[in-house]
């Protein structure tokens, strides 16, 4: 926790000494919703890294959940005569004229992570996941584990109605279609919270003879996942060997789960946002290469041959 | 009629709403009843409601002394967000077991003072007063844990979320043991008679030489102190401090606990074993709508509707007209005779 | 004032609540172009009757004729609709619409539907200038003085039924400009043949603008009289009259106790509510209180017990200073005090009989200090024994009971904690006969077993019968103390209806 606030303040004493040391280094301007959740902490961190990497002087703007903020910010970036901008916006709507400011100033602007509903010429490009495919990588696991064995799912699904929750369980519902072998045999919602994922997940242990009718435990995100695992445990059984447990996110305590063998898989939601863009930035800044309209961040499958308390290391102090 | 009497006939309508709702459930879910011991501890359905009501049960206590003076306590969520942080900070900064849960039931009390001062001596009404810590409760709990989950893993703490002492889970054992502290207390003291004298005419007490505003006070330290153990056992449970979710909305199922206990908004006569089984009820319709297997968008129709018979039955209409239709058959003593634990 | 129809007049209207007689076989007349004061005490049946006569009660029995023609109506909207208006002292208009909307709101004038906001400005600034008012009507009702609103009031009031008004204590908030202000109103409309009922507890005020005064006691009409045949002594007589059929005594208990002072209040009272005033206290003294309402009587009793600490002087018992800035604070030094509105400062209607008598006494001990359960049911069976409590039993929620039984276990409550100095405020007020009576005899054993008590009331023979010693109260001041063969009736009237103090 400690070293998220380090590392803030040694992006801003080194990206100081570079405004004054190197005239030629480039200023871009990030506009963060906030620090709702720790993914959204520890992307802002690993901007700061990314940027901190290349040399960029970023000037960092958090917008406490409001769109009014975000807008202010931008307008301040524009009359900095930024570089370069990156936005993630908190809302879909209501960007097209600060986005049009932003154009005629010629600043290039990134979305990172979310998307807006604005004409696609008014930003550079968008870097972001496929939520559908992150659950298409963690059925293709499951397919490949259970290795055309019968297994009865558990689904614990995201806050219901939300994007993540729809496109997650689509997505894993793709990849085991026609593997017949496969079937969701439970399926209710765990709010994306610890609590809920452990209450549901006692639940259905109950409900299925005990957990014995259960192969696998798919979670929407990791923290359903952790609080399940507690919850298995707790019912006397072995998570990881009696269900197996894949989940989306990979934030860092479901690597602890994974290196004491109580979780087998987890799918990277990449709170790295910021290379890609940095990246693309460079190379259309350079000699004017015009990215895809969307850079799909990777979505890793994490296993326990991953070594996952490397991961757990390196990911602990991001500010997840 | 003898105190038991009375005691049972108060809590009856809620006896029978809690027999209806499980058998409802086992309706359903057919295996609702079968209980075993796992790894030392009770291991059934019905030892989930009783474990997982736990947090609603601890809040629903300090509600239905708060709700008897005519107040109410929104904050009551956000508190338990608070505590669990603090003492999920206090655990992870190396402080000892007995300290850190000093100090989260510290927080607790020092949330219920705020409360109790802004009410009793500021005289701000209670749903505003209380409004101001539920808001800002959850950015303080937020600002303890830095945003992220703030997990931990010291044995001590953790048990007392999920441990288990002769085969009952902690949870259970500690709102037990809570309510009927409480519950001995206020009934053994003068305090209940007190707290529902200034719910009913807070004027008149005054007049009567009760000290209301330190009674006013001190209900709303121990609504703060119950928010503080079940945010300990929210926190202890998930092994981390939510502050997003711990607690989240959880205000209300205590409200509703202690409106289907009986006891009246508007202040005055109070049971707090009723609002424990109102705590157990909702908590077994939550169970019963995870047991039952339909899909998540029906989750929260199904309950409210559920809630919605509930309350529809012990509407005093209702009531009314079904000890009309009893008198009509036996002609029995007067049904307003009052009720006294 | 010929002997022609009378504009409206009820005949034997009578209204019954549970356990009292809130009107007994009133008779009133109004004559159109007639301001006519209804007066009594607090309980006298005077809302009661303006609620009957305006259909906000149902009249058990009795007729209303107005304009030759029976009526009876419903609700209040309907009583507007055959004329008869009413003005409260709290104006009942929307504070935060303009004075026009105020004027007009339920009937505006519309064309084609829509709401025409131009002629509704001109209609209301024209009803206004009949009322003396050139005021910008576009303005929100809140912005203006009470006063203004009072007449908008009267002018909605008007406008809508147009015979018969009715003024409840509007002069209540007003200063004596505005009161002037509202008075040239009132003459206006009686010159337009209004017939005007006007109700105030200002005796000034009622014989400035009335032209008859109708006097109510405890639900019965004491008489109607021309205000020019009737003095002020003559009309608190109607108010305060003799109520004690058996009572003989004519003057005052001449037995006062001597030996040094209880308590000795000095120089004690609170600015806005009483002057400062010297009072001691002997055991086994009965101080009566006798004042019209509204002229520092209750005030006296609030400032002794706490309730509105005091703000000047000292209360001393032998040598120690009592420090009496709360309730709580009086309590602990044996003060007791059974307010004179039981319902909402005296009873705990939810709780139970056994509960509201030992409310005090738990206060006082603590709550770490319950009551034993045998103790309390045993202090309920004694003091519904002794008191003469009619209760099924002591469980029973002291709501449902009678007011002269809920004044009892209010009593109780006190008698329970074993004060030493006890303040009754009207505690005869609104019971039946017989609880009356028994109210009065406790009153006297209490006192002969060594209590001091300040009793405060409206009924004035009840004073001579138990007073030591009377205190005549007015425009919050003390201004007269009467003392053994000096407490008359006649006494006491003469000092309450003396004139207007010259300083107040």
């Amino acid at each position: 926790m400690l070293s998220k606030k380090a590392w803030i303040g040694a992006c801003a004493a080194a990206s100081m000494g570079f405004a004054v040391s190197a005239a030629t280094a480039q200023t871009i301007g990030f506009s963060q919703i906030g620090s709702e959740s720790g993914w959204r902490a520890a992307e802002t961190t690993l901007t700061h890294q990314e940027a901190e990497k290349r040399g960029i002087d970023l000037k960092f703007a958090d917008a406490q959940q409001k769109q009014e903020n975000q807008i202010k910010a931008l307008r301040s970036f524009i009359a900095q005569g930024v570089d370069a901008i990156l936005l993630a916006p908190v809302v879909a709507t209501g960007w097209d004229s600060v986005l049009e400011e932003a154009q005629e100033a010629e600043i290039p602007v990134v979305l990172l992570d979310r998307m807006v509903d604005s004409s696609k010429d008014l930003y550079l490009t968008a870097v972001g996941s496929d939520l559908v495919h992150e659950g298409n990588v963690a059925g293709k696991w499951l397919v490949d584990a259970t290795d055309g064995e019968a297994c009865n799912i558990v689904e614990l699904q995201g806050t219901t109605g939300s994007s993540p929750a729809i496109d997650r369980k689509k997505g894993f519902e793709d990849a085991i279609a026609g593997h017949d072998n496969l079937e969701i045999i439970r399926s209710q919602t765990g709010d994306f919270t610890r609590t809920k994922g452990k209450e549901v997940m006692e639940s259905f242990l109950k409900a299925e003879d005990g957990g014995k009718n259960i192969c696998a435990l798919y979670a929407h995100n990791d923290d359903m996942a952790v609080g399940a695992i507690q919850a298995i445990k707790e019912a006397g059984l072995k998570p990881g060997e009696d269900i197996l447990v894949v989940s989306i996110d990979a934030v860092p305590d479901i690597f602890k789960a994974m290196a004491a063998g109580e979780a087998n898989a987890t799918v990277e939601l990449t709170p790295n946002m910021a290379g890609p863009a940095f990246d693309a930035l460079a190379a259309y800044m350079k000699d004017g290469t015009m990215p895809p309209k969307f850079i799909q961040t990777e979505s890793k499958l994490f296993t326990p041959d991953d070594d996952p308390m490397a991961v757990y290391e390196e990911k602990k102090d991001l500010g997840y | 009629m003898s105190a038991a009497g009375h005691l049972l006939r108060r809590i009856a309508p809620q006896l029978v709403t809690l027999a209806a709702t499980l058998l409802l459930i086992a309706i359903v879910f057919p295996g609702f009843f079968e209980i075993s011991i796992a790894n030392g501890r009770l291991y059934g359905s019905p030892i989930d409601i009783l474990n997982r009501g736990a947090p609603v049960a601890l809040l629903a206590i300090g509600m239905t002394l708060v709700i008897a003076t005519k107040g109410i306590d929104l904050s009551v969520g956000a508190v338990m967000a608070i505590c669990g942080a603090v003492a999920a900070a206090a655990i992870t900064s190396g402080m000892g077991l007995v300290a850190t849960l000093a100090l989260a039931l510290g927080a607790g009390l020092a949330c219920g003072l705020w409360n109790g001062l802004l009410v009793s001596v500021l005289g701000i009404q209670p749903i505003v007063a209380t409004l101001i810590l539920m808001v800002a409760g959850r950015g303080i709990a937020q600002l303890i844990t830095e945003g992220a989950i703030l997990t931990f893993s010291n044995e001590g703490l953790i048990f007392i979320g999920s441990g288990a002492f002769f085969s009952v889970p902690m949870p259970v054992l500690i709102w037990v043991l809570a309510g009927a502290l409480v519950a001995l207390v206020v009934r053994r003291s003068a305090l209940g008679m007190l707290i529902e004298a200034i719910g009913i005419n807070r004027r008149a007490s005054t007049l009567a030489g009760i000290n209301a505003r330190v009674l006013l006070i001190a209900v709303y330290m121990a609504s703060g102190l119950c928010a503080a153990l079940a945010g300990i056992i929210a926190a202890a449970d998930i092994r981390g401090a939510d502050a997003n979710n711990a607690g989240l909305w959880l205000e209300l199922d205590a409200i509703l606990a202690v409106v289907i206990g009986g006891t009246s908004l508007l202040g005055g006569r109070f049971s707090i074993l009723a609002s424990l089984i109102g705590a157990m009820i909702i908590q077994a319709v939550n169970t019963g709508i995870l047991l039952s297997g339909f899909p998540p968008e029906y989750n929260l129709i199904i309950k409210a509707a559920i809630i919605l018979v509930i309350l529809v039955m012990q509407s005093p209409a209702v009531r009314t007209t079904l000890i009309f239709l009893r008198r009509d058959k036996t002609s029995s003593q007067s049904e307003t005779e009052p009720v006294v634990q | 004032m010929t002997e022609s129809q009378p504009l409206l007049s009820a005949r034997a209207v009578t209204k019954v609540f549970p356990g009292t007689v809130a009107l007994d076989k009133v008779d009133f007349t109004l004559h159109a172009g007639e301001v006519h004061a209804l007066l009594g005490e607090n309980g006298a049946g005077k809302s009661t009757l303006i609620k009957c006569l305006t259909g906000a009660y149902r009249r058990d029995s009795g007729e209303i004729v107005l304009d030759g023609r029976a009526i009876d109506p419903r609700n209040t909207l309907e009583a507007q609709s055959f004329g008869i208006g009413t003005v409260y002292q709290e104006v009942n208009l929307l504070p935060n619409l303009s004075v026009a909307e105020n004027l007009y709101l339920g009937h505006q004038p519309t064309r084609w539907g829509l709401i025409t906001g131009a002629a509704m400005k001109a209609g209301a600034r024209r009803t206004l200038s009949q009322y003396g008012l050139d005021i910008d009507v576009s303005r929100n009702l809140e912005e203006f003085s009470v006063a203004v609103q009072q007449v908008v009031a009267i002018a909605r009031a008007v406008s809508l039924s147009g015979k018969v008004l009715i003024l409840d204590e509007p002069t209540a908030s007003l200063d004596a400009q505005e009161v002037r202000l509202l008075f040239d109103v009132v003459r206006s409309l009686k010159e337009r043949g209004l017939g005007i009922v006007f109700i105030s507890h200002f005796l000034d005020q009622v014989f400035e603008i009335s032209d008859r005064i109708t006097v109510l006691r405890n639900g019965r009409l004491v008489g109607t009289q021309m205000a020019a045949e009737l003095d002020r002594v003559n009309l608190v007589n109607m108010m305060l009259g003799r109520e004690l059929v058996e009572e003989t005594r004519q003057s005052g208990r001449t037995e006062r106790p001597d030996g040094p002072p209880l308590i000795r209040f000095s120089n004690f009272g609170r600015a806005g509510k009483i002057a400062p005033f010297d009072l001691d206290i002997r055991k086994g003294e009965v101080i009566g209180v006798a004042g019209l309402l509204g002229s520092g009587r209750t005030e006296t009793a609030e400032v002794l017990f706490g309730v509105s600490a005091h703000d000047s002087g000292s209360a001393v018992e032998g040598e120690e200073t009592l420090p009496l800035g709360t309730p709580r604070n009086a309590i602990a030094h044996g003060f007791g005090f059974c307010p004179e509105d039981r319902k909402s400062d005296g009873i705990i209607g939810d709780l139970s009989v056994r509960e509201n008598i030992v409310l005090a006494l738990q206060a006082r001990l603590g709550w770490t200090r319950p009551v034993p359960a045998r103790e309390q049911a045993a202090m309920a069976e004694e003091f519904i024994g002794r008191l003469d409590i009619r209760t099924p039993n002591a469980e029973k929620p002291v709501g449902q009971l009678s007011g002269g039984n809920q004044q009892k276990v209010i009593l109780a409550r006190w008698l329970a904690t074993n004060p030493r100095f006890l303040i009754l405020d009207e505690p005869t007020r609104g019971i039946d006969v017989g609880a009356h009576a028994e109210i009065i005899r406790l009153i006297e054993e209490l006192c002969e077993q060594g209590m001091a008590l300040l009793v405060i009331s409206s009924e004035l023979d009840e004073l001579v019968a138990y007073s030591h010693r009377v205190i005549v109260v007015r425009d919050r001041h003390h201004v007269a103390e009467l003392a053994g063969e000096d407490i008359t009736t006649d006494n006491m009237v003469a000092a309450i209806a003396a004139p207007e103090r010259e300083d107040a």
